[in-house]
């Protein structure tokens, strides 16, 4: 029997969960969004990664066929969003479930049958729309969390309602949301698989796929042992794990970016709430390393208030900023007063991309000021964390570095950056 | 690990002697003992004894307030008097505990200065902290003596023959006149000898850590063992018995092969040897402690354990010229050393005592220590290919202890050395 290890980061935002096979190669990447029950978002990141384990795997079996068959190819990969649709399906089914309790606890008479027919309404139109984004690969932009997705459709219809609407509305929902999302949905994987090729018969009737079958079935089959795990991340010591598979994040971020970039000496990992200068010898060991202290402006989360206070989805951010043609000077990286300034600067009419330039490039001078002080930047450099996503963070970080540590230094960004993490923490597994 | 600690006969020596010292300045209306406030570095508690008075640390009764749970509200009086929140919490300390009756550790009020003997100027704060206290205690004489920094990497015969100068022509004149006596040479040549001989008991004390394992903590429980010789006990027998009685008990534990002594007992499993840089913190003292030995981390060494002097080197005050000793031990003290040279005793520190890391705990409200520290890291990571840490806290203000901060890096740090060791034994 093949084995593999599973690493778990249970960050402050997100938590992520990386399968290895015993080369280190991936197989499987799973995310989401940590909430407050702490096991639930560890089991939803491992069951993703399995999930998608399994579409590697079955990929992998397929390498010959799809060759040939390029349609076979496409097809997967629709099977592949259809199934992450049903999957959020289900929990719109189970929204939907708890939207009308709270709505019967909350409100009476006709207050409760308007509520009711806005919030079926709703509903209705979430489904159909968000297999689209699925199939179209459209979500990739935005957070592909079901919080964020459901909240983003929410709250557009509910903007359109009577204004008296709008806090009755809000209120079920915040007082539905946490619930659904602290609890665990389960799925039957083949079950699921099957469901997705009927939805995807139209789309793809002509074809035949009987031979993909097999290999489906097989995988779906497939018993995907988890030799060993390691978690890590600032929720760490609440994971379901023996005091030995759990490990700091700072050494697994280090090995993760070490592994991928054998050449690296210096980490930058920018997350949720914090930021780490990690230099680390050619073994990927940790020789010094450096974190904010008292102040998470620059971090994730930052960016996250920043996003809220323009009324933009996080992942605008990056690319509004890229469009900048006269960047601000921004003097206040606090986050709290980061909004009475962004205010400021649109009260005399800078504009929103050059005012988000201006923010981009104080929250790297922050991390860069950190960089200088955890010994510098050594090469090769390696950006690591969910920020290294954002492309006005990583056009400044490169800017910076290159600039104060010489043109010579190559610069490391993954599409993996943010799973890192969970990468060493599976790569730790497998070496335990 | 036991929890019950058995006292050994140096503890209660020692708690004795600081009981005996705080019952003395209690009673100075009866006795008519003038005294002098003076400071932990370069502290000429000889000049001072040798004429009869007795000495009092502010640093000292901050750091127990900080201990006794006190420090918060002490420096809260002290902002609210008009001290920003970026002073030195040593001084906001001191300031709430006047502003609140001045009662020390023991519970005895402590009394007013006669005298403020300000005989290190290395730490730009104190001449402030100084300043301060003769507006709380208007007419209190104040002895300066200024402290050359070893900039050039030594002491020369002119810095030397420069403080002798001062003692000559400010400090002495200023002590006769507050204490009524004359200056007595051969008081002072008596006492400066107990001091060199404690000062040879304590480099022979923090050597023990040599052994494997260490049988002390040359950190959380070092602070304990320079407690005499920084409160008011240099150059007194009591000290020359104290230290021998803790030396002994020291060759007791190593030829029994014993760990150090924690607060729930003897460490059992030494697994990591470090040498940590910059002071503790007070207000969680306890907690910061327990972070380590839960972890089987022991420190071999730390230079706040030389805050009071650094006899590492050599260096030992010579009877037979005392004026000349007491203006070397006071240019000689750690935070006198100029960067390079602290680099060179720790860089020692860790070679002599096998360290498998360096730790800087760095103080938010002291310059003294924690200007230079990245740079003194750096430079030691670089040379001896050391793992690193960095943590930051502050000495008596709870507001900047945070457990969870301190705990994640600490964790990480023993993390990266265990990793460092499995690899490096491959």
């Amino acid at each position: 029997m093949k084995k593999y290890f599973l690493g778990i980061d249970l960050g402050s935002t997100t938590s992520k969960a990386i399968i290895i096979d015993e080369e280190d190669r991936i197989i499987g990447r799973g995310i989401t969004n940590t909430r407050a029950n702490y096991t639930v978002a560890t089991e939803i990141a491992r069951l993703e990664a399995i999930y998608n384990a399994r579409f590697s795997l079955l990929k992998m079996k397929l390498e010959d066929e799809t060759e040939h068959n390029p349609e076979y190819k496409r097809y997967i990969s629709d099977v592949e969003s259809v199934f992450q649709y049903l999957q959020f399906k289900r929990r719109l089914d189970r929204l939907n479930v708890q939207f009308r309790e709270t709505i019967d606890e909350t409100y009476g008479g006709e207050r409760r049958e308007k509520i009711t027919g806005f919030i079926e309404h709703i509903v209705k139109g979430i489904g159909p729309a968000i297999l689209l984004e699925y199939l179209n690969g459209s979500l990739g932009k935005k957070n592909p969390f079901f919080r964020d997705i459901v909240s983003e459709k929410y709250n557009k219809e509910v903007n359109e309602l009577p204004k008296e609407y709008f806090e009755p509305m809000m209120l079920v929902y915040d007082k539905s949301i946490s619930h659904v999302e602290n609890e665990l949905t389960n799925y039957d994987f083949k079950e699921l698989i099957e469901h997705s090729m009927e939805v995807l018969k139209e789309k793809y009737g002509g074809m035949d796929v009987s031979g993909l079958k097999e290999h489906i079935t097989f995988v779906a089959n497939l018993d995907i042992h988890i030799t060993n795990m390691v978690g890590t991340g600032y929720g760490r010591a609440l994971l379901p794990f023996p005091e030995k598979s759990i490990r700091s994040e700072i050494l697994c971020h280090a090995f993760g970016a070490h592994a991928v970039f054998p050449g690296t000496k210096t980490v930058l990992d920018i997350g949720g709430q914090d930021t780490k200068a990690i230099q680390v010898d050619s073994h990927g060991l940790v020789t010094s390393f450096y974190m904010n202290d008292r102040c998470a402006a620059g971090c994730g989360r930052y960016l996250g208030y920043i996003a809220d206070e323009f009324s933009i989805s996080l992942n605008e951010l990056g690319p509004l900023a890229i469009e900048a043609t006269n960047e601000v000077n921004i003097c206040s990286t606090c986050t709290v007063f980061a909004a009475a300034e962004i205010r400021e600067l649109l009260n005399v009419g800078q504009k929103r991309s050059d005012i988000l330039a201006g923010l981009h490039r104080a929250i790297v001078m922050r991390a860069m000021s950190l960089l200088a002080r955890s010994g510098g930047v050594r090469n090769e450099f390696t950006f690591t964390g969910g920020v290294a996503r954002n492309q006005a963070v990583l056009k400044y970080v490169s800017e910076l570095v290159l600039k104060n540590y010489g043109d010579d230094i190559k610069i490391n960004v993954h599409t993996d950056s943010i799973f890192m993490g969970a990468l060493g923490g599976a790569m730790f597994a497998r070496r335990s | 690990m036991a929890k019950e600690v058995a006292k050994e006969r140096s503890m209660i020596l020692q708690k004795e002697m600081i009981t005996g010292l705080f019952k003395e300045l209690g009673n100075v209306k009866e006795t008519g003992k003038k005294v002098v406030y003076t400071f932990v570095p370069g502290n000429i508690s000889e000049l001072i004894l040798s004429f009869g008075m007795l000495p009092v640390y502010p640093e000292i009764n901050a750091l127990q307030s900080g201990m006794r749970k006190k420090s918060g509200d002490y420096i809260r009086d002290a902002e609210q008097h008009g001290h920003s929140e970026d002073v030195c919490t040593y001084v906001k300390c001191d300031v709430g505990m006047m502003l609140n009756g001045n009662i020390g550790p023991t519970g005895e009020k402590i009394p007013n200065p006669d005298l403020l003997l300000l005989s290190y100027t290395g730490c730009f704060t104190f001449l402030k902290w100084f300043e301060t206290l003769e507006r709380l205690y208007p007419g209190v004489p104040v002895a300066l003596l200024h402290t050359p920094y070893q900039e050039a990497h030594k002491i020369t015969p002119e810095m030397t023959a420069y403080m002798v100068k001062q003692l000559k022509e400010e400090v002495i004149p200023k002590m006769e006149k507050v204490s009524g006596n004359k200056y007595d040479e051969e008081k002072l040549k008596s006492l400066l000898r107990n001091s060199s001989k404690v000062e040879d008991y304590i480099v022979k004390i923090f050597d023990t850590t040599k052994n494997r394992p260490s049988p002390i903590d040359a950190y959380f429980a070092g602070v304990y063992y320079i407690g005499p010789i920084n409160s008011g006990f240099r150059g007194t027998p009591e000290a020359v018995d104290y230290y021998g009685e803790l030396y002994k008990e020291l060759l007791v534990r190593i030829d029994k092969r014993l760990g150090p002594i924690t607060p729930e007992g003897e460490m059992e499993e030494e697994r990591f040897r470090l040498v940590v840089e910059g002071p503790p913190n007070w207000t969680h003292f306890r907690e910061f402690w327990k972070l380590f030995y839960d972890m089987g981390a022991v420190i071999v060494a730390s230079s706040y354990t030389k805050v009071g002097g650094v006899y590492d080197m050599g260096f030992r005050v010579n009877p037979d010229k005392p004026l000349e000793s007491l203006a070397e031990y006071c240019m000689n003290c750690y935070t006198n050393l100029n960067l390079q040279q602290r680099v060179e005793l720790l860089e020692k520190c860790i070679v002599d005592y096998h360290a498998d890391g360096f730790l800087v705990n760095s103080i938010k409200s002291c310059n003294s220590f924690s200007a230079g520290q990245l740079m003194i890291m750096q430079q030691l990571e670089r040379k001896l290919e050391i793992p690193t840490g960095f943590i930051e806290s502050d000495l008596v203000d709870p507001r900047y202890f945070s457990y969870s901060n301190i705990k994640n890096r600490l964790e990480s740090f023993f993390q990266m050395l265990e990793q460092r060791k499995m690899i490096l034994t491959r």
